[in-house]
């Protein structure tokens, strides 16, 4: 590991970038409107991220070849799915979808 | 969720997520003890840069000794889907003063965005400062107490992935997804199926040749592109 004052540097530097990106949009929108295009594209946004952090997940990437599926994740997902139609209640849907995979790992050593 | 845009729905509408968070920021405090960052060293990297996977990224860099710019550009990079988040939250705090604004960018995450999103279909599309600076400051919280305990607890507890806590995070987004699918009535139902399901391809297609770092953004980038286009074209 570097010394101190380079992870620290490190940890600065790469924390203003982000929050500057975090929160340069705030500022910009605080003045200037974004065309009707541009939000229709921004509708997108939280249904695309969300199914692509999720689907993310059922797969190991092997750059430069097919992924794999990530089994013990994809069959965790089922009864987490089948909770959230059942529940529409996050806390629910969390609390299964980790028991369901704690199972798989103690359980059946996935 | 309800329509109440208070602390205490905050609270309660931020707990499941809280579990994500303390499973994440765990792990995080023990792989960078492991590495050989000190506990307060893993402690401002999650108060400072905090940002979940770009923290796991940027603690393999430094191992690696890689060059500092090379290191904070590529944790910019992985953050940079926030962009596109903030970009589609930022409309709803334009009433909202200029500090308040900063205050709720400058904190986001993933899950707080995710929670906002889904909280918008209550709430006649309506959000305000103290909804979401409590999510905000929930996750915060837990994020940095967790990564403390971590750090601190790792060699006692183990490995949190041992107790599945590593997928609290991963039925979160499954359930925000859902919710969002049967909520978000702004975008017609099976339009949002078709572009879920070009998400899943793009996700299978893009594994192959793009770092795992760029893929949400550049999937994002072009799935809501495609939604746009379809939505012009047949509904």
């Amino acid at each position: 590991m570097p010394s101190f004052n380079f992870v620290l540097l490190t940890i600065i530097g790469s924390g203003l970038l982000t929050w500057l990106g975090r929160v340069s949009p705030f500022l910009i929108l605080k003045r200037f409107n974004l065309s009707p295009r541009v939000i229709e594209f921004l509708g997108f946004v939280p249904i695309v991220i969300m199914s692509a952090l999720w689907f993310e997940n059922l797969f190991i990437q092997h750059l430069g070849h097919l992924p794999s599926i990530n089994w013990p994740n994809l069959i965790a997902s089922v009864p987490t799915l089948i909770s959230a139609v059942v529940s529409k209640n996050l806390l629910i849907i969390v609390i299964v979808g980790v028991v369901s995979l704690a199972i798989l790992r103690l359980g059946f050593g996935m | 969720m309800n329509d109440e845009l208070t602390v205490s729905s905050a609270m309660k509408e931020t707990l499941p997520t809280v579990f994500g968070y303390i499973g994440i920021a765990m792990a995080f405090g023990i792989v960078g003890r492991s590495a050989g960052l000190s506990p307060m060293l893993c402690l401002l990297m999650s108060m400072i840069t905090y940002g979940g996977a770009s923290q796991f990224v940027a603690i393999s860099m430094l191992s690696a000794h890689s060059p500092l710019l090379s290191i904070i550009f590529s944790v910019f990079l992985v953050n940079s889907r926030m962009i596109l988040m903030t970009t589609t939250l930022a409309p709803y705090f334009k009433r909202d003063s200029l500090l308040k604004n900063i205050l709720i960018g400058g904190i986001v995450t993933d899950e707080s965005f995710a929670l906002g999103m889904n909280k918008l279909n209550y709430t006649n599309k309506t959000l305000n400062f103290s909804w979401f600076n409590t999510v905000n400051l929930m996750a915060y919280a837990a994020w940095n107490i967790a990564t403390l305990a971590g750090a601190l607890l790792g060699n006692v507890i183990g490995d949190p992935d041992k107790y599945g806590l590593d997928f609290a995070i991963v039925a979160m987004f499954i359930g925000l997804a859902y919710l969002q699918l049967i909520s978000d009535r702004s975008i017609a139902f099976s339009l949002q199926l078709i572009v879920v399901g070009v998400v899943l391809i793009l996700v299978f297609v893009g594994l192959i040749f793009i770092p795992s770092n760029m893929l949400i953004l550049m999937v994002t980038l072009i799935a809501c592109f495609f939604g746009v286009v379809m939505k012009h074209a047949f509904f």
